[in-house]
């Protein structure tokens, strides 16, 4: 297996060439225009069969590609921020529509004010489109999810769209050591396209995605929930399946010094290697804190996050993302998968890296320093870190 | 109508299965007494909920017999909107509350 230093955006696109995807509809928007770049330039080189659609905007890209996948084969695309924004309605379109659509995503931003950077805001925004979620940490895990994404999303079962989430530059831009797998190795992992569902046929003409009245939306819209949570086992399966073929493991949720742990951050992304290092740093401290690094958000690995805590006394979610008159999206779903089990540990929201603001060992130090603060006392549920809120008080008003 | 992954109507014709009848807050009912088997009222069902049925004969100015259709309405399919009612030139048609 060859390594080759490979940015974000292209781990995706060697996974699109990887997976014999045959259609690629994108419009680019920074930062993951080096996707499309990438993918039209391996098939201008003849290292890869496919079809190029440059459309005229996001909401096509995704529109080509429900059309492409319609057909039966597989397709893929990637956007970011406000192209996802654009995007939404036609996302809905495509769980409604179950294709096995998988899209790349350079965590960015939202505008405004205008943002190219990391954040997780755009995919958060999305969280009940009915889109499987995965989330890398490394260039490497871009592209074994994205391989892995095909696998999950085409089951029969499950027949949902995929998106895989790297945050912006630090992943999309960054060149890393990507473990490139042997084609003949991701043929044996992924099969042949499957034609597992209605496709377009002339021969056979249908009607895809039809007009539904009260009596029955309801039905459609219970069996993408069966789906989702038939997803649960299948990503499992993928997962373990990938590991004996390819010998690197992934889990929707995976610990670090979990076991004894006091405090433990949850992290999902990019942000997950700085709070590796800082619990590796305190550790060395003697402090008892661990890392619990998610990386399916959809669905949401509930009863995983239960059974890997349950030794913690405070957890710290990390959230790159905030939802104004609430709390961060991740402490939410945290936060709500306790609500029916008797012995809670503490959970505490930080809200930190927004816009692409780095996140570094000592704002995860700050972290620590607040959650054994909150295990002997009282403690404000949401907190700002590496936040200027001096001057925004001066604007806004103090609470 | 068949729940399918995907919202997908593989054969044709599946709106007759969407019995809109349901929608129903008033039904017309035809006062045969009264209707002069004009069909007005067929020609007006935006639906179309009327039904051209074969009648018996009847005694035109000339006293000739002939035979004269029979407008019925299909109540699988009518929505109440009332169009018949009110372009009925003999009043014919009642619209009475539906009784649910």
């Amino acid at each position: 297996m060859p390594m080759m230093m490979l940015k974000g955006n292209e781990s995706t696109a060697y996974a699109a060439k990887l997976a014999r995807v045959k259609v690629v509809p994108a419009y680019p928007i920074t930062p993951s225009t080096v996707f499309p770049e990438k993918v039209s330039e391996l098939i201008a080189n003849g290292e890869m069969d496919a079809e190029f659609l440059p459309v005229e905007s996001e909401h096509s890209a995704l529109s080509a590609a429900i059309g492409a996948a319609a057909t039966g084969v597989r397709t893929m695309t990637a956007t970011a921020s406000q192209g996802l924004a654009f995007m939404n309605e036609i996302l809905y379109i495509a769980s409604g529509m179950r294709l096995p659509i998988v899209m790349a995503i350079g965590n960015r931003a939202l505008a405004a004010p205008v943002n190219i950077w990391a954040d997780q805001q755009d995919t958060m925004m999305v969280r009940d489109s009915g889109w499987i979620h995965f989330y890398a940490e490394t260039n490497q895990e871009a592209l074994d999810l994205t391989i892995i994404a095909f696998k999950v999303s085409e089951n029969e079962n499950v027949l949902l769209p995929a998106l895989m989430g790297m945050d912006a530059f630090v992943l999309t831009h960054t060149m890393e050591p990507v473990n490139v797998p042997e084609q003949k190795d991701v043929d044996a992992f992924l099969g042949e396209k499957e034609i597992n569902y209605p496709v377009l046929d002339p021969s056979k003409p249908a009607t895809f995605g039809a007009f539904v009245f009260p009596e029955h939306y309801m039905e459609f819209r219970y069996s993408q929930y069966i789906a989702m949570e038939h997803a649960k086992k299948v990503i499992d399966d993928a997962f373990e399946q990938f590991n004996k073929i390819f010998g690197r493991g992934y889990s929707k949720v995976s610990g670090f010094q979990v076991e004894d742990a006091d405090i433990l951050f949850i992290t999902m992304g990019s942000m997950t290697g700085t709070a590796r290092e800082t619990v590796r740093k305190l550790r060395e401290e003697g402090e008892k804190v661990g890392l619990v690094k998610i990386t399916v958000f959809r669905p949401f690995p509930k009863d995983e996050i239960i059974e890997i805590t349950k030794n913690a006394k405070v957890i710290a979610v990390v959230d790159r993302n905030i939802s104004p008159g609430f709390a961060g999206a991740i402490f939410t779903e945290v936060a709500a998968s306790f609500t029916n089990v008797k012995n809670r540990p503490k959970i505490i929201d930080f809200i930190l890296g927004l816009g692409g603001r780095d996140i570094r060992v000592e704002n995860y130090e700050e972290i620590y320093k607040r959650s054994k603060k909150a295990m002997r006392g009282k403690f404000e549920e949401v907190q700002w870190i590496d936040v200027d809120e001096e001057s925004v008080k001066e604007v806004e008003g103090s609470l | 109508m068949k729940i399918t992954k995907g919202v997908v109507i593989s054969e044709p014709g599946s709106t007759a299965l969407e019995e809109t009848g349901s929608w129903r807050t008033f039904r017309p009912e035809i006062r045969y007494e009264k209707c002069i088997r004009c069909m007005i009222c067929w020609n007006y069902c935006p639906e179309p909920a009327i039904e051209k049925k074969p009648g018996e004969e009847y005694p035109v100015a000339n006293q000739k017999l002939i035979k004269m259709p029979v407008p019925v309405i299909n109540y699988q399919y009518c929505k109440g909107c009332g169009i018949c009612v009110n372009e009925c030139p003999t009043k014919a048609i009642d619209f009475v509350r539906e009784e649910k």
